[in-house]
C-alpha cells in the first residue's frame, strides 16, 4: 500500500505491505534507522517518534495509520546545521546515555513529556518515563537531563 | 610513566563529555541492524518449544519451496559439513582430577533439544517476512522427554529420565573445591559462635536493549568472510568461531562489532547464531542478515546467576571471623557456554574472602546440566554471587551476636596490604574503613533512628543494610588465569598512531557498547601527549583494523585496555624524544616532555609535538641513520594482578507491612575504584551498576516452568525491568588508594554497582521485617513475596 506522510518536514512516501509497523516502514524503506527496535511487546519504547506533535511508540502503530500525518524522528530534532534539539543538548551535557541504543527514544519521549508537563518535578519525570526502559544509565542522569532540557526547553 | 605521575597530568579528572554523544542523540549510530548490506538476505531460526526432547524427524520441503527462501538448514548440514560445536573458553578441573564434562554444544541440534529456544533449523529468505513465513513450515516430530529446571532438582536427581548429556548421565558437570578443608574443620570445632545460611541467588536475564544481531558476509572473489556482530570482543570471536568451530584461517575472516547497544556480559560469548549465518553466507553466496526479537533474546542469550547455597561462619566471641565454609550448587543451562564454568569457580569462590581477614575459607562448588538457556558471566560474574552470600552471612553474624552490621565489618576488615586471602587472590591496596567511614556519613546514619520513627508513625516499617563488596577486576594476568584454566590470554593491545600533523587516532582491542571509551581512553591519550582531546579518535571493534585484543568484560577495559595504550604512548615519548633531541641539537637524555612541548633542559629551546610529529613523517632534517621514520606504535599489556576495587553500600527501605510494598528510600555507594579519569562516566557505570544490582533485589527473576521447562518471564510484560521511578536518586562517594601494579593506579568501575547493592538491598528488607520476626528471604523482594514472608512469620 501507498502511503504518503511527512517526515522530519518533508514529504515521503512509501510502498508497503499493510502489515507493515511504522518502525519498520521508518527504519527499512525511508532508511531512518535512529529509530530502533528493543521489544516486542510496545514495553521498551526504543521506537518513540512523534506523529501529530504526540510521542508514540512506532511499533504499536500500523505505517498506513500514519496517512496524512507529520511524523518526528530523531534525525529531524537539530536544526538544519546540525545544532542539537535543548533536550538532545541536556542529554550531552548530563551523561544521560551510555550505549545510545534506548537513547532516541528517551530523548522523543522527553521532549513530549516537558511540552505537556512543563512543570514536572523529579518524582512526576520518573513516573513519565515510565514506558522507556534504559539498561544502561541506572535513569540518574537521564532524569537530570530532563529536568535541564525542561529548563532549556521553557527558555527557547 | 607511572600511576602518581599520571594522574597529576591536566584534564585527568575531569569530566569531559563525551565525544561519541552526538551520534547517538541525532540517530547517526550504526547498530549491526542498522547496517544493509547489498543483496541482504534475511535467516530465521526454528527454535525447541520443548525443554527437552529427543528429535524423529525434520521435514524442511514445504519450507523450502515456499515464497523467497534460499534454504533450510538442520543439524544434518552442520554435521556434512563437518563445522565443531561451540567450545567452552574455561577448563575446569574436578576434586577427583577429572576434567570437567564437555558435552558438544552444536550450533543446530543433532538429534536432541535441551532447552527452549534451542537452535533447530535456520531457514534464509528474501525478506525477514518470508522467512517468518517458511520457518512456520518447517515441521519437527519430537519425543518428549522429562526436563529438569531447578538446580536443586539437578542436584537430587529428583527428575528420573532427564539425563541431558551422554558424558553426564547424572546432569553433574564439575564438583570444584578451593581452601584448607581439614583447617576450616578444626576452626570450626574450636568455634565460640556458628552463623549458618542458606541462600538461593536468583536467576536473572541481561537484557542489553539492543538485541543480539548479527550478519554473515562472504566475498567468493577473495574468499574472505565478515561478520558483522553485536559483541563484546571481535577478536575473541573470530579466534573462536575460525580455530575451534569452522576451521577457517584468521586472516580470511573479519568480525566487526560497530556499534553495540549494551552487552553486560551476555555478548562476550560466541552463539550458535553467528557461526550458522558465517557458515550459510558461503554456502548461499549471500549477506545473510539475523536480529533477534526480544522474545529470542529472552530464550537464548546467556542468562546469569542461579547459585543455591549454604554457608557457615565461624567465630571467636567477640564477633572475629574464624573460617568459613560454603557449598555451592550452581546452574550452567543445558550446554556449557564460552566462560560458563570460570563463573561459579575462579570468579566466584576467589572473593569470598570480602574485605575480612578470615583466615580460613573452604569453597565447595557442583554444577549441573539442566533444560534452560546456557548460563554465563552477567555484570560482576561470580562476585555479585559472591559478595550477595558473604554479605548477607556477615549481616546475619553480627545480628547473632549482638553487633552492629557496621560493627562486625569492622572488628573484620583487613587493614594492612598487600594482603593475601585463604582463596588464591592478593589484594595490592585498599582501604576498607575509609569507605565505611564515608558511606555512614553521606547516609546520615546518625539520622536513621528519626527516620524509623517517621515511617513507624504512618504504619511503615523502615530498615537499612550494609554491604561491604570487593571484586576482582583487570582480567587478567595470563600466565595465573592459564593455571586455573583458561584457554585464551587475557593481555590488551593498543596501537598509537600519530599523524603527520600531530592528530592521533588509537586503535585499542577493547570494546566499547555504552562505557564511553572513546571519551575516556582520548583523554588519557590527550592528557600524556598535551594534544585536544578533540585532536585524539578511539577505534575499536574491527578485528581488521584493531590487532589482536581480548575485548571488554570484567570492568578490564581501563585498568588493561588503557594501560597498553599507557604503554604504547611510552614508546611514542621515547622516540618523539630521539627526534627532538635530534631537532634542538641536544641529547636525548636533556629532552623533557610536558604540556605538548618538548624542551631541552637548563635551556629555552622547545618545539611543540606537532613539529616532531612532521619530521617523523617528511624526515629531511632527521637521524635516517638510527631511527626509523614515523610514529606509530603498539603495545601489549599483560597485567601481573588483579584489580581490587571495593566500597561500602548502605540501602534504606521503607516497606508497607499491610502490602509487602518495598521502596528503596536512600541508596549510599563508596566506591574505591582507584584512579579516576573520568568522573561523569565512572558515576555513570555506578548508577547502571546499581539499578542492576537493585533490580535484581527488588524486581528481576527468571523463572522457567519447573515441570515443562517453559520460560514464564519471556517478556518485559512478565521479567520486572529496573524502570526510573522503582529508584530513589542515588549519593555516591569515592575514596582512591591507587592500584599498585597498573601505569594508571585504576581498578575498573563498571560492574561494583551489580556487585554490591543486591545484599545491602535485602539486608534492608530484614532489618525492617525482623521485629516482625522474618528471619530469612531471597531476591527478589516483590510485594508479593514480601507479604508472604510477613505472613509466614506471623504463623
Amino acid at each position: 500500500m501507498q502511503v504518503q506522510f511527512t517526515v522530519n518536514g518533508r514529504a515521503a512516501s512509501v510502498d508497503v505491505p499493510p502489515n507493515t509497523l511504522l518502525v519498520h516502514a521508518l527504519r527499512e524503506h525511508l532508511m531512518l534507522t535512529g529509530t530502533h527496535v528493543g521489544c516486542d511487546t510496545s514495553q521498551c519504547g526504543a521506537c518513540t517518534v512523534h506523529v501529530n506533535g504526540r510521542a508514540v511508540k512506532s511499533c504499536a502503530m500500523l505505517a498506513v495509520q500514519a496517512q496524512g500525518a507529520e511524523v518526528t524522528t530523531i534525525e529531524g530534532m537539530a536544526t538544519a546545521d546540525g545544532t542539537m534539539h535543548p533536550m538532545q543538548a541536556a542529554f550531552k551535557e548530563c551523561h544521560g546515555l551510555q550505549c545510545g541504543f534506548c537513547t532516541p527514544g528517551m530523548v522523543m519521549s522527553a521532549v513530549d513529556l516537558c511540552k505537556n508537563h512543563p512543570n514536572a518535578s523529579e518524582g512526576e519525570i520518573r513516573e513519565l518515563l515510565e514506558g522507556n526502559i534504559c539498561r544502561c544509565t541506572g535513569y540518574q542522569n537521564i532524569v537530570r537531563a530532563v529536568q535541564v532540557g525542561q529548563k532549556a526547553m521553557a527558555g527557547a | 610513566m607511572g600511576a602518581s605521575d599520571f594522574s597529576k597530568l591536566p584534564h585527568i579528572g575531569e569530566s569531559l563529555k563525551r565525544k561519541e554523544d552526538y551520534r547517538f542523540l541525532t540517530g547517526a549510530g550504526q547498530y549491526t541492524d542498522d547496517v544493509v548490506l547489498a543483496a541482504q538476505s534475511h535467516a530465521v531460526f526454528v527454535r525447541s518449544p520443548h525443554a527437552h526432547a529427543k528429535i524423529n524427524s525434520i521435514h524442511i520441503d514445504a519450507a523450502k519451496a515456499a515464497p523467497g527462501v534460499l534454504g533450510v538448514f538442520t543439524g544434518a548440514d552442520v554435521a556434512a559439513d563437518n563445522i565443531n560445536g561451540l567450545p567452552c573458553g574455561w577448563l575446569i578441573t574436578s576434586t577427583n582430577g577429572e576434567p570437567m564434562k564437555e558435552p558438544p554444544h552444536p550450533i543446530l541440534a543433532q538429534g536432541k533439544v535441551r532447552y527452549v529456544g534451542d537452535h533447530v533449523a535456520m531457514v534464509v529468505a528474501l525478506t525477514q517476512q518470508q522467512a517468518r513465513d517458511a520457518a512456520e513450515l518447517v515441521e519437527v516430530d519430537y519425543d518428549v522427554l522429562p526436563a529438569v529446571v531447578n538446580v536443586a532438582d539437578a542436584a537430587s536427581g529428583a527428575v528420573a529420565g532427564a539425563a541431558l548429556h551422554d558424558i553426564a548421565p547424572d546432569n553433574h558437570c564439575f564438583k570444584w573445591a578451593i581452601g584448607d578443608k581439614g583447617a576450616v574443620d578444626a576452626a570450626f570445632a574450636n568455634a565460640a559462635h556458628v552463623t549458618k545460611l542458606d541462600l538461593i541467588n536468583n536467576r536473572l536475564i541481561p537484557n542489553a536493549m539492543e538485541p543480539r544481531a548479527a550478519i554473515g558476509s562472504y566475498n567468493r572473489a577473495s574468499d574472505e568472510y565478515t561478520l558483522y556482530v553485536s559483541n563484546q570482543n571481535p577478536h575473541v570471536e573470530r579466534l573462536l568461531m575460525t580455530a575451534f568451530v569452522m576451521g577457517l584461517p584468521e586472516h580470511k575472516v573479519r568480525v566487526i562489532a560497530p556499534d553495540v547497544g549494551g552487552g553486560f556480559g551476555s555478548k562476550i560469548y560466541l552463539y550458535a547464531e553467528d557461526v550458522c549465518l558465517t557458515w550459510a553466507a558461503k554456502k548461499l553466496n549471500r549477506n545473510i542478515k539475523w536480529v533477534a526479537d526480544r522474545s529470542e533474546a529472552f530464550l537464548s542469550d546467556a542468562h546469569g546467576r542461579d547459585h543455591v547455597s549454604h554457608a557457615e561462619m565461624a567465630m571467636d566471641k567477640d564477633g572475629k571471623f574464624l573460617a568459613m565454609r560454603v557449598h555451592t550448587h550452581a546452574n550452567l543451562g543445558a550446554y556449557l557456554s564460552t566462560f560458563a564454568s570460570a563463573v561459579p569457580t575462579i570468579l566466584y569462590a576467589t572473593l569470598l574472602a570480602g574485605q575480612y581477614t578470615t583466615p580460613q575459607v573452604y569453597v565447595e562448588v557442583d554444577s549441573w546440566f539442566t533444560n534452560t538457556a546456557p548460563v554465563d558471566a552477567y555484570r560482576g560474574a561470580g562476585r555479585p554471587e559472591a559478595t550477595y552470600l558473604l554479605e548477607r552471612l556477615v549481616t546475619r553474624c553480627g545480628w547473632e551476636m549482638g553487633l552492629g552490621q557496621d560493627e562486625i565489618r569492622k572488628r573484620n576488615f583487613i587493614t594492612s596490604w598487600p594482603y593475601q586471602t585463604p582463596v588464591a587472590l592478593q589484594y595490592d591496596v585498599g582501604d576498607y574503613h575509609a569507605c565505611m567511614t564515608q558511606a555512614q556519613q553521606l547516609a546520615d546514619v546518625a539520622g536513621f533512628a528519626a527516620r524509623k520513627a517517621a515511617s513507624e508513625a504512618k504504619g511503615l516499617k523502615r530498615g537499612m543494610g550494609y554491604s561491604s563488596y570487593i571484586e576482582a577486576c583487570g582480567i587478567a594476568p595470563s600466565n595465573i588465569a592459564g593455571a586455573l584454566g583458561a584457554r585464551a590470554g587475557l593481555f590488551e593491545c593498543g596501537e598509537v598512531r600519530v599523524h603527520p600533523t600531530g592528530s592521533v587516532t588509537v586503535f585499542t582491542g577493547s570494546h566499547s557498547h555504552g562505557q564511553g571509551h572513546e571519551t575516556t581512553f582520548a583523554q588519557v591519550v590527550a592528557a600524556r601527549l598535551g594534544i585536544p582531546v578533540e585532536n585524539v579518535d578511539i577505534v575499536h571493534g574491527d578485528t581488521g583494523r584493531v590487532p589482536f585484543g581480548m575485548g571488554t568484560y570484567g570492568s578490564r577495559s581501563i585498568s588493561v585496555g588503557g594501560a597498553a595504550i599507557m604503554k604504547a604512548l611510552d614508546k611514542i615519548e621515547a622516540k618523539a624524544k630521539k627526534i627532538a633531541a635530534h631537532l634542538m641539537e641536544a641529547s636525548d637524555a636533556d629532552i623533557d616532555f610536558s604540556g605538548g612541548e618538548f624542551t631541552v633542559r637548563g635551556t629555552d629551546k622547545k618545539i611543540p609535538f606537532g613539529q616532531v610529529s612532521l619530521a617523523a613523517y617528511v624526515p629531511h632534517n632527521y637521524p635516517l641513520d638510527v631511527l626509523e621514520p614515523g610514529l606509530n606504535e603498539t603495545a601489549f599489556y599483560d597485567p601481573t594482578n588483579f584489580t581490587f576495587p571495593a566500597g561500602t553500600y548502605i540501602c534504606e527501605v521503607e516497606v508497607d507491612p499491610a502490602t509487602g510494598s518495598t521502596r528503596v528510600d536512600k541508596f549510599t555507594a563508596v566506591d574505591d575504584f582507584g584512579t579516576i579519569i573520568n568522573p561523569m562516566i565512572v558515576e555513570g557505570q555506578v548508577h547502571g551498576g546499581l539499578v542492576q544490582g537493585i533490580g535484581q533485589a527488588l524486581l528481576e527473576n527468571c523463572v522457567y516452568d519447573r515441570e515443562t521447562g517453559q520460560l514464564l518471564t519471556g517478556s518485559f510484560m512478565d521479567y520486572a525491568m529496573p524502570r526510573a521511578d522503582d529508584f530513589p536518586e542515588f549519593k555516591l562517594g569515592h575514596v582512591c588508594t591507587p592500584c599498585t601494579h597498573n601505569p594508571l593506579g585504576t581498578k575498573g568501575c563498571g560492574e561494583a554497582g551489580a556487585i554490591g547493592s543486591p545484599p545491602a538491598v535485602i539486608n534492608a528488607v530484614l532489618d525492617a521485617l525482623r521485629p516482625l520476626g522474618v528471619k530469612d528471604f531471597d531476591m527478589p523482594a516483590s510485594p508479593h513475596r514480601v507479604w508472604e514472608a510477613i505472613q509466614s512469620a506471623k504463623a
